[in-house]
């Protein structure tokens, strides 16, 4: 495995494959994918140790369009083939491209004991809230009432709410961020990539043919600054053009306050490491709250990976692979 | 009284009678441990130097209410002085545990034959339980059998009564009191049962002397009562020379994987979920993590294909089993395996299907669904052991092939097989290692890399993620030949279809032709295919000696077939196709070969006994 620095920076047009990128003009993942680019040469990594295993539906076409190793898999299943890789080989860079309805539909099962798992892999879900390449029928994130072609009078499924599904899964990193704001997004995917343990990463993107306009209401520019709030470990949780939100925890509740109404003790101040409290930030919707971006939580324990492997080199310890041994086995007898 | 068990008690030799062979059928509620009695005395079997074949035959549900027909758990074994195949057909020797076990099994029992009962469990309650109207043992219904009652409930708790275990303990050592007089009646040792009773309790020392108590007390009890006027002899047989052990067929699939691993120098990644009959290779794998085994039991059985895929992506040797409804789970892994040509191998225990169907009994049904149960043109190779020792081999060159290849393949095991036990004489471990190919791509450099390259045999190189220079995406889409590019040209699908089916076929060049055994000149062919290879064998030999003239050619490569395999079968006049399902095999032969096959099927749940062979060939004859 070749160390970062033998070979000379990566810039990230280096991460291009030679393929036509042909999701629609427009698409939210032509952003993602230029910055997940700069965030991949940013790491220093070389090109090999990269592998993007994805399942069906728009955005798992990414692998094609990286030039690392990638594996295009099969609806919903990209955690589990992402498992049987990070056993095999475990110092790889591994990456998850899923989108609401390849990894909360059909994929859920994977997605959540890949979570409780926590194998070392950086799991990005491109929220849409639809499905594109089947053509626009709704998808579990979308919002109940939600009219498309397989709903024709408005959906009767209450939508999950990804984050708090990972929280509850046991993620250890959790965190959301916009398809088209790529400062932020570059922060959170080289965190993702920093962090050992399964990285969760919901990417609010914008589908323009069959959702457009899904999250403008919080990502437009203008709207922006009031909308969302950035989450960032230690700082108080304000918001608003002049900063003239907070939020304040009301007997075990979240409230969003005018920022004078509260003394600055009040305000409650991020802590990636407060499991509970990124569960009261994970249901924060806008319009009754600002949405938040950046890194939800933050936690430490053992990768699956690595508790294997240890249990596989204590095994070797103990006691001798002898095939003939194993193959004998204790109770043999010899035929003259 | 140790001595009663090493020599025959004087007097007792006038009436030792030496047979070839004997079947014994240990019946109970599925409480009362027939399997662990029925595998102590195949060890026993074994350990003398008998040749051995098993049938252990229990209920899908753990407990049903106890002393009731649903409850009723079973395990045969045939041994011998000669060389044999099956279970057996009839048992010789019944014992039953209760009235359930008598009423489920008679039916197997030819006249004359030995019906070990416990009396103790002839109660009103019982035998209600069992929905008998009147006590067999107080009508004429056994009138013909040898019946020898014995209080052995009682015995058990009188002979237990100092030992220092809980009277609940007392009366689960029964059967090896059972144990211990159905020894007696054949001779056999105690001692091997003793020190496995002794390692199993090591724990509980306690129990492990409580046990051997009840079997020494079942011994003395027949010995000193002369329960029979004959006491048996089966010598050792003269199998050919060599080393041997027991083996199930589960156990020698897990070697069989194990041993491929090894000597291919790649780590094992074994996906499992637990299913019946299939679970034994995830428990037993997961016992060999000292042989960089590395066994992931997933959420499900889609979870588990994928993640083996996973692995053989990463150069490492992925693995999958289950049985009939989990495989239906994981094809479409498979067809994504053999799009994006990696090593994958599935093994399917067969059951009775469909659907949850018998999941404690053996079927042959998924032929069909190994060939044909997935979406598009998906070619994959097949391997049906014959018996459980062969479930080693054939997994071995399984990995190779899948390896070789590049490519899932499917080990079709069953129920039958995999629980099933026999003396298995060991491959010779030096020459085991097959010359592994591993030189994919490895070597090659950046510009001259392509992911859909062939070599002369189609398979494609298997660049690991890691390695630099070969950088490249694969996926279920269709890939331009060679480059490896997505691609939708109609020319080029049709001829990957072409590359990927005439990869499969040309297996057909490297597995070994189909071999006849039996009077090559006859008329008559049999033809079989995994576990019938037993009762077949037994079938033609026995109606061969009885001057008839038959041949009989067991299919272990179904996918593709041995090359010579049309020749074969156009080779005789009459060709009968014997499976435990609704006709599969012969669908394929007929098609393939246009022979005009005759189908004889059995889809009991059951193998096939060898009478029943006998007389559906016999009007040919």
């Amino acid at each position: 495995m070749a160390e970062p620095h033998e070979h000379p920076p990566l810039k990230p047009k280096d991460f291009a494959s030679d393929q036509a990128v042909r999701w629609c003009p427009g698409c939210g993942d032509y952003a993602v994918l230029k910055t997940a680019q700069q965030a991949f040469a940013e790491t220093g990594r070389a090109r090999s140790e990269f592998a993007v295993i994805s399942g069906i539906g728009c955005s798992s076409r990414f692998p094609y369009y990286l030039s690392t190793y990638g594996f295009h898999t099969i609806h919903g299943r990209a955690p589990s083939v992402a498992l049987g890789l990070k056993v095999a080989r475990p110092e790889l860079s591994v990456w998850v491209i899923t989108g609401d309805g390849d990894s909360l539909s059909i994929g859920g099962n994977h997605t959540i004991h890949a979570l409780r798992r926590n194998l070392d892999i950086n799991f990005l879900l491109f929220n849409n809230r639809i499905y594109g390449l089947t053509k626009g029928q709704y998808s579990p994130t979308s919002e109940l009432g939600k009219v498309t072609k397989s709903s024709p009078m408005g959906t009767v499924d209450h939508p999950f709410d990804p984050l708090s599904l990972a929280l509850g899964a046991g993620a250890t990193f959790v965190a959301r961020s916009v398809d088209v704001q790529a400062k932020p997004l570059k922060s959170v995917l080289l965190g993702a990539y920093h962090h050992k343990g399964t990285s969760f990463v919901e990417i609010y993107q914008n589908c323009p043919i069959f959702n457009d306009d899904a999250f403008a209401v919080i990502t437009d520019k203008p709207v922006r600054t009031e909308r969302q709030i950035e989450l960032e470990h230690g700082k108080p949780l304000v918001y608003g053009k002049k900063q003239e939100m907070a939020l304040v925890l009301d007997r075990l509740r979240l409230r969003a306050v005018k920022r004078s109404d509260v003394s600055e003790a009040e305000i409650l101040v991020h802590d990636t490491a407060n499991r509970e409290q990124a569960f009261l930030l994970a249901q924060m919707h806008w319009p009754e709250f600002p949405e938040p971006m950046g890194v939800f939580y933050q936690g430490q324990r053992a990768t699956y990976e690595d508790l294997l492997l240890d249990q596989v080199s204590q095994a070797q310890k103990s006691k001798k692979a002898d095939l003939t041994e194993l193959v004998y086995g204790k109770n043999h007898w010899t035929v003259q | 009284m140790q001595e009663n068990t090493e020599s025959a008690p004087s007097g007792a030799a006038k009436a030792e009678l030496v047979i070839r062979h004997a079947v014994v059928r240990f019946a109970g509620d599925s409480g009362d441990g027939m399997q662990v009695t029925g595998g102590q005395f195949t060890s026993t079997a074994a350990y003398v130097g008998n040749d051995l074949a098993t049938l252990p035959d229990f209920p899908a549900e753990i407990r049903a209410p106890a002393g009731t027909l649903a409850g009723v758990s079973a395990f045969q074994v045939n041994f011998a002085s000669e060389d044999i195949y099956t279970p057996g057909d009839e048992p010789d020797v019944l014992v039953a545990m209760n009235p359930a076990a008598l009423k489920l099994n008679l039916a197997d029992m030819r006249s004359g034959s030995t019906i070990l009962l416990n009396t103790d469990a002839f109660t009103r309650g019982d035998l209600a339980k069992a929905e008998y109207q009147s006590n067999p043992l107080e009508d004429d219904s056994l009138e013909g059998y040898q019946v020898v009652g014995v209080a052995m409930t009682s015995l058990t708790r009188k002979a237990l009564q100092e030992s220092g275990v809980s009277s609940k303990e007392r009366d689960r050592c029964k059967n090896f009191f059972a144990l211990g007089i159905a020894y007696w009646m054949f001779g056999r040792p105690l001692e091997p049962t003793a020190d496995w009773l002794r390692s199993k309790f090591a724990k509980r020392p306690e129990l492990a002397e409580a046990n051997i108590l009840a079997l020494q007390a079942g011994h003395n009890y027949g010995f000193n009562t002369e329960l029979l006027p004959v006491y048996f002899r089966v010598e050792a047989a003269r199998l050919p020379a060599g080393v041997y052990r027991n083996i199930t067929g589960n156990e020698a699939t897990v070697l069989g994987l194990v041993a491929a691993a090894k000597n291919a120098g790649r780590s094992l990644v074994y996906g499992g979920y637990p299913i019946t009959p299939a679970s034994d290779i995830l428990h037993e794998l997961a016992r060999q993590r000292h042989f960089d085994v590395r066994t992931i039991q997933c959420e499900d059985e889609i979870a588990s294909v994928c993640a083996a895929i996973g692995a053989s992506y990463g150069g490492a040797l992925g693995c999958t089993a289950s049985s009939g409804p989990g495989i239906a789970l994981k094809q479409e892994a498979v067809g994504l395996a053999t799009m994006v040509e990696l090593p994958l191998v599935v093994i399917n225990v067969q059951r009775g299907g469909p659907s949850t169907g018998l999941p404690t009994k053996t079927e042959q049904a998924d032929l069909l669904q190994a060939l044909y149960g997935r979406n598009g043109e998906c070619p994959v190779p097949v391997v049906a052991p014959a018996s459980a020792g062969e479930c080693f081999e054939l997994t071995y060159r399984a990995v190779w092939l899948a390896t070789r290849y590049m490519c899932p393949v499917f080990v079709l095991t069953d129920g039958y097989l995999a629980n099933g036990s026999e003396p298995w004489r060991l491959p010779d471990m030096a020459t085991l290692s097959m010359a592994w190919k591993t030189t994919h791509a490895a070597s090659e450099q950046m510009n001259g890399f392509a992911p859909y390259d062939r070599d002369e045999v189609l398979a494609r190189p298997w660049a690991v993620p890691g390695t630099p220079g070969l950088e490249h995406r694969i996926g279920g889409l269709e890939k331009q030949a060679i480059s490896g590019n997505v691609s939708y040209d109609p020319a080029n699908h049709q001829q990957m279809v072409e590359i990927r089916a005439a990869k499969i076929d040309g297996i057909s060049q490297e597995i070994p032709e189909q071999e006849v055994e039996g009077d090559a000149d006859a008329e008559v062919l049999v033809v079989g295919w995994g576990s019938t290879h037993g009762a077949l064998t037994a079938a033609t030999e026995h109606l061969s000696e009885s001057g008839h003239r038959i041949a009989h050619a067991q299919i272990r490569y179904l996918n593709p077939l041995p090359r010579n395999t049309g020749d074969v079968l156009r080779r005789f006049k009459r060709v009968f196709v014997f499976e435990l399902n609704g006709g599969q095999l012969v669908r394929l032969l007929r098609e393939r070969f246009l022979v005009d096959c005759i189908p004889v099927n059995k889809v009991q749940g059951q193998p096939f006994k060898v009478v029943e062979i006998e007389a559906a060939i016999k009007p040919h004859l």
